[in-house]
């Protein structure tokens, strides 16, 4: 068990090592985000702006725009008020800049709300050069990170606050646009990203006793979204469900069903926040009150294979 | 760094920009004459005699960096990089049309400018950005960022005017185009900036307050920010919107209007 806010630090810390031209910044978050590991190593490469969100995304495209490769990271709640710097300065300036936003989802736990990510995906895909990531553990994350490095141009990594159980080995390639299936099964499709991965393997091994077999895929990269596997599961299988720590609009299950309405039509059934804000509680309470969770997801499968 | 030009060349030279940035927008049918014009002086002497750039190779890694924060100004910075070999000055007879690499807002497409700008507030940040690296690679190359006084009601200029002062950018020279009017009207009555110069001061700046179509005073102020060591500057240049043509200075209403071709010709006429 292992957040895959830490994959992420650990992950920064090594491309420190590896590459004079990295650097990072903070709003004033670096602990909790875990970007302290890299600020420990390297603190003449390390930037904070204080709170000050809007600042720290301009100051990232500028040292973009002059060589380096910043890290920008932050609670992904507060990414969203710098969402214009990250549409001009990063994104239509199409400037090196990867940005993290952490403490994503529900898991966030007794903060409440407002520190609860719920429509960052939402936002982030929809805008144009920006890669999407949503890895499942600390492992994946670890190489998401590396990857969003060698990519060139803007990148989106969520990570999230908890510890959550390895899904993927050290052994398992990570390639952004891909969906990678960890089950299969011919019944039902259930396509879960980041914290609803686990149970999504969850909820597959409960339907087993329905006498239902799901495929689970893990989709890793939101955007660009994975049409070839999507259309092939739609055409093969059939049915979908999809799961994310997110709300229902514009999220992973929007993704998915942009490409199915256009390639190959099939039923699907969302497991999200519906439209609501979080509140204080522990994940799993949280979880459960939100209906984002194996039970949910097994329901959902349920529903549509009625 | 080598002034190319002299006081008359650059007093001569800011009058036949002023005619080519009414003549574009008017074609144009679109634009921004009012802080175009505000600004020739500040850009204009800055290439002439302090910048370090070369048009043939507008990416060298040791050149000074000039971000036009206030974006929506930006003819008057395509005009200035023409003048000096950046790009053809035919070029800029297609100014916002479609597949002309000229947009409206600065666009980073065209040789020496070096970040895409329009939504205000952003530049300064940037250039601390810019700044960061120089210090990390041990250059002394500088960052000009010109920002309107408008575009100063954003909190993000704060932001990074506390950031470069906090991290000592001496290398960072801000210029503030004051020209005094925005979109709908004064900045006194939208939000009152005053005293402009105290409050740089008091986030940390060296601040100058001075006549921001003076060439000269712009050279010394160039100079002085150059030399400043441990802070960053801020060149608050007071100047008119519209400057030049009598019906458009200090009137709001030229801030995002083309010029009809009988208004185009009364403006050329007074600028001979």
């Amino acid at each position: 068990m292992k957040a895959t806010r830490d994959g992420f630090g650990e992950a920064l810390l090594e491309l420190g090592k590896q590459n004079e031209n990295v650097v990072a910044l903070s709003a004033d978050l670096e602990d909790s985000t875990r970007a302290e590991y890299f600020k420990k190593e390297f603190p003449d490469r390390f930037f904070t702006t204080g709170i000050a969100e809007q600042d720290m995304f301009g100051t990232a495209a500028g040292l973009a725009l002059a060589g380096k490769i910043p890290f920008a990271c932050s609670f992904a709640v507060f990414l969203l008020r710098g969402i214009d710097q990250i549409r001009i300065s990063i994104c239509y300036n199409n400037t090196n800049v990867k940005i993290n936003g952490s403490h994503t989802g529900l898991m966030v736990g007794p903060d409440g709300a407002t520190a609860q990510a719920m429509e960052d995906i939402a936002i982030f895909r929809a805008l144009p050069n920006m890669t999407v990531l949503v890895p499942a553990d600390s492992n994946e994350t670890n190489k998401a990170t590396i990857a969003a490095a060698e990519h060139q141009g803007p990148v989106y990594i969520r990570t999230g606050r908890a510890p959550v159980p390895d899904i993927t080995s050290e052994n398992d390639p990570f390639e952004i646009g891909k969906i990678r299936l960890l089950r299969e099964g011919k019944d039902v499709a259930i396509f879960a990203a980041g914290s609803t991965v686990q149970p999504a393997l969850d909820a597959a091994d409960a339907l087993v006793k329905d006498g239902i077999k799901a495929t689970v895929a893990n989709v890793s990269t939101i955007k660009p979204i994975d049409t070839e596997t999507i259309t092939r599961l739609a055409k093969e299988i059939g049915v979908f469900v999809t799961a994310e720590e997110h709300q229902i609009s514009c999220g992973v299950g929007s993704a998915i069903a942009e490409v199915t309405a256009q390639h190959c039509p099939v039923p699907i059934q969302m497991v999200a926040m519906m439209d609501k804000f979080g509140e204080s509680g522990q994940p799993d309470q949280l979880l459960d009150r939100y209906g984002i969770n194996a039970k949910s997801i097994a329901a959902a499968a349920k529903v549509a294979l009625k | 760094m080598a002034q190319r030009l002299n006081i008359e060349e650059l007093k001569d030279t800011a009058r036949s920009l002023r005619r080519e940035i009414l003549k574009v927008i008017a074609k144009a049918g679109s634009g921004h004459p009012g802080g175009s014009l505000s600004s020739v002086e500040i850009i204009l002497t800055l290439y002439g005699t302090k910048l370090r750039f070369d048009p043939k190779q507008p990416e060298s890694p040791d050149r000074d960096v000039f971000i036009i924060s206030k974006g929506h100004g930006t003819l008057t910075a395509y005009a200035v990089l023409a003048e000096f070999g950046f790009f053809p000055k035919e070029e800029l007879q297609h100014f916002r049309e479609l597949d002309c690499r000229l947009q409206g807002h600065a666009h980073r497409s065209v040789p020496g400018i070096e970040a895409s700008t329009g939504s205000l507030g952003q530049g300064l940040s940037i250039a601390n950005g810019f700044a960061l690296a120089a210090k990390l690679d041990g250059s002394d190359r500088r960052t000009y960022c010109l920002l309107g006084d408008g575009e100063s009601q954003e909190g993000q200029v704060w932001e990074a005017a506390m950031t470069a002062a906090h991290r000592n950018l001496n290398n960072v020279c801000a210029i503030v185009d004051a020209n005094g009017v925005q979109q709908n009207g004064p900045v006194s009555t939208i939000k009152d900036l005053e005293p402009l110069a105290d409050k740089w001061q008091s986030f940390g700046w060296n601040a100058l307050d001075i006549d921001g179509h003076d060439v000269e005073a712009l050279i010394k102020a160039y100079d002085a920010a150059e030399k400043e060591t441990s802070k960053p500057t801020v060149i608050i240049a007071r100047t008119k919107k519209g400057k030049g043509i009598s019906f458009m200075e200090g009137n709001h209403k030229w801030h995002g209007k083309a010029p009809k071709p009988d208004e185009l010709e009364a403006a050329l006429a007074e600028l001979k």
